[in-house]
């Protein structure tokens, strides 16, 4: 897993709430049988105006001059802010890999769906619940001042404003000690294979029809 | 001490460790596996020369991208479609995982086929690299959506690290009126708790009208549990249960099959569980449910009108509405009767079982599907649930009204193949998600039930099915 520690990033504001992961990755897209080259279509949907192919060649698209990936104040960022409920919808972990691809290092909502959540640890993306006050304080600065950065930092668990103001998140311990070492998940793992064996030769004896197949 | 609700003890009996800030190991027994989120968790494990840990527990299956015309007796055309369900076909040979190919007729959705096969078993920890995996939860087996990572996690551990939701618990009382649906039911929780109601939650679904269900009719329900918000959806074990999976292929036999019911006994919440969040509905109160938006939670009983978003008091959600109908392009007041359609699906993990295709098969008998509607398909869950169709003579009914008859798999659910809506094109489908571009890009989706959109085919609009000789479906 790529580690996470500090991020200060221009932020990308998609102001809506509820945003699935269709949006962030079109199905299309999901043939691919690797992890990346995602980015390229990120929010694919609104970002171009007429449908892509699966072949994900974007040249000669007609690109949605309205929609904010494709304004030019927000080129270069690498933190999205968000309303409630980000991510909902589909497991489909491509909805992470697109925004990693892109460049997101961190998304901060009010909210996000379970599964989503899970799987931007998974590839080094830091989901931020901050309260729906300061999301939305931070939406009027966004949109107010062009360039507008904000610092993430996950140890000291802050994130903060280019005026000073420092707003704390939490993160489960386990995870964050995970993202910043980028352990490998799967190794720390099977550093407990003899208690998972241990619980299978219990299982198996109180639940044998589980292990028949 | 307080009772356990069946979430605590699905969970506790499979915590195999756990970290001080609550992160656990949990044991999976069944782990379904699907062409989409697959390959790259395959990948992940060659290179880190990993095996699977118990290539025992995995069911795999092509269902997302498989073509459902005759043609693809022949194999695949689509050549990036076909790499994907090559791949699969390649991985779990190379590891000698059981799976069902495109052309065995036990293929099928993957949420469809673990029931059918009695591959999904009470007291089961089930996952899945898809979403729907909630609709396992029917069986009183702990069961959700993971991602890719998590799939190639439990593919070389057998575990999953995660950590355990709060309670939640959906008490359906009362009886549901002749022609209403366990998806009318799951559509109008969903309606009143939000999407994002059961965040963070197990939802248990009790109450008389949930134990009168169906087993098809449960799983339409806990399918759709994660629309509203909740990874996982449960219904504690009865004695339609094990009916149902009496004599599965997958299903323990002899004195096995004696021991594991016997177990089973246990899979529901003691009567002094407590649940961090409860919500009661009256049954007898739920009409056909119709969306009207680009959300699950869009939704309205049929005999109402597209909503004003002017009359919506919260700034943020008022905006959405308006983004919601201008996608949908239906303006505020119009009766959700008066919306033409122009394509009809009857299909996906929410509703293709034979219970399914049963009740619309009844509505579209002897008729007609209007001169309005462009296409209207069936895709049946599985090979089995077509054949048992075919054998009933079902799909002669469809047949003959106009419909087409497919191969299974997910279809226009999401349309990975080549059945979709062009853009601008409005269907009534008995699929789950209603989002922008689900269907095809620029496509407008309304969610109902089998017997609602059989309904919608034959008139052209939505209709009100309990007036169209629906009264009579349970
Ligand atoms: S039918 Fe639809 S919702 Fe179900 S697994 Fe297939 S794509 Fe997903």
């Amino acid at each position: 897993m790529k580690a996470f520690d500090q991020e200060h990033g221009i932020v990308v504001p998609i102001d809506q709430a509820n945003v699935d992961t269709d949006a962030i990755i079109a199905k299309q897209y999901l043939k691919s049988i690797k992890r990346s080259g995602f980015g390229p279509h990120l929010f694919d949907n609104w970002r171009y105006l007429d449908p892509g192919g699966p072949d994900g060649d974007n040249a000669g698209r007609r690109i949605n001059p309205d929609f904010v990936l494709n304004q030019p104040r927000y080129q270069g960022a690498s933190i999205l802010l968000a309303r409630e409920n980000f991510g909902c919808g589909s497991s489909r972990e491509h909805a992470v890999w697109a925004l990693d691809d892109y460049g997101i290092r961190a998304v901060i909502a009010p909210s996000f769906a379970d599964i989503f959540y899970n799987n931007c640890f998974k590839s080094g993306v830091l989901p931020i619940v901050l309260s729906e006050q300061t999301v939305a304080a931070l939406f009027v600065q966004v949109l107010a001042e062009e360039g507008y950065r904000l610092r993430v930092n996950l140890p000291q668990q802050t994130v903060t404003t280019p005026g000073g103001d420092a707003f704390a998140f939490e993160v489960g311990t386990f995870r964050k000690q995970c993202l910043l070492q980028g352990f490998d998940d799967i190794g720390l793992t099977l550093q407990h294979a003899e208690a998972i064996r241990d619980y299978e030769r219990r299982r198996r004896e109180q639940v044998p029809w589980l292990f028949e197949q | 001490m307080p009772g356990k609700t069946l979430y605590d003890k699905l969970w506790e009996q499979h915590v195999v460790h756990q970290e001080d800030d609550g992160t656990t190991l949990l044991y999976i027994d069944r782990h379904l596996v699907h062409e989409v989120t697959s390959p790259q968790a395959f990948e992940g494990l060659e290179l880190a020369q990993r095996r699977p840990w118990r290539t025992g527990s995995v069911l795999a299956v092509s269902d997302h991208n498989v073509p459902t015309t005759e043609e693809r007796r022949g194999g695949i055309k689509d050549a990036v479609s076909r790499l994907q369900v090559d791949t699969l076909d390649a991985n779990c040979d190379a590891h000698g995982i059981t799976q069902f190919k495109m052309n065995d007729p036990r293929q099928g959705i993957v949420h469809v086929i673990g029931p059918e096969q009695g591959a999904t078993l009470p007291g089961m920890t089930v996952v899945c690299g898809d979403s729907h995996t909630s609709t396992h939860g029917a069986f009183g087996a702990l069961a959700f959506g993971i991602g890719t990572s998590e799939v190639e996690h439990v593919l070389a551990t057998q575990c999953l690290l995660t950590k355990k939701s709060r309670n939640m618990r959906v008490a359906i009382e009362g009886e549901l009126p002749g022609g209403i649906t366990g998806k009318d039911l799951v559509l109008a929780v969903i309606g009143q708790i939000g999407t994002a109601g059961g965040t963070g939650h197990t939802i248990e679904f009790v109450g008389s009208a949930v134990s009168a269900l169906s087993m098809e009719a449960r799983m339409t329900v806990c399918n759709m549990a994660i629309e509203a918000g909740a990874r996982s959806g449960l219904v504690a074990v009865d004695d339609k249960t094990v009916a149902y999976l009496a004599g599965r292929p997958f299903a323990p036999r002899g004195d096995q099959w004696e021991r594991a019911c016997a177990a089973w006994q246990d899979l529901h919440s003691d009567v002094d569980a407590v649940f961090e969040k409860e919500v009661v509905i009256d049954a007898g109160a739920i009409e056909p449910q119709v969306t009207w938006g680009t959300s699950p939670e869009m939704v309205l009983p049929v005999s109402a009108s597209v909503p004003d978003p002017g009359a919506e008091s919260d700034a943020v959600k008022a905006d959405w509405m308006r983004k919601a109908l201008a996608y949908m392009d239906l303006p505020p007041g119009k009766p959700l009767q008066e919306i033409a359609i122009d394509k009809v699906f009857i299909g996906s993990c929410t509703n293709s079982r034979i219970e399914d295709l049963r009740a619309a098969a009844e509505i579209v008998r002897g008729r007609r599907v209007s001169s309005q509607v462009k296409l209207a398909l069936v895709v049946p869950g599985s090979g089995l649930v077509k054949q048992q169709a075919e054998a009933e003579g079902l799909d002669q009914l469809f047949r003959e009204a106009g419909f087409e008859w497919r191969e299974p798999g997910c279809s226009m659910c999401l349309a990975m193949n080549a059945d979709r809506l062009e853009p601008g094109e409005r269907c009534a489908s008995t699929s789950n998600r209603n989002f922008e571009g689900r269907q095809g890009h620029g496509g407008r989706t309304h969610l109902v039930s089998p017997a609602m959109a059989a309904a919608a085919a034959i008139a052209g609009h939505f209709v009100d099915v309990r007036e169209f000789g629906g009264e009579r479906l349970q």
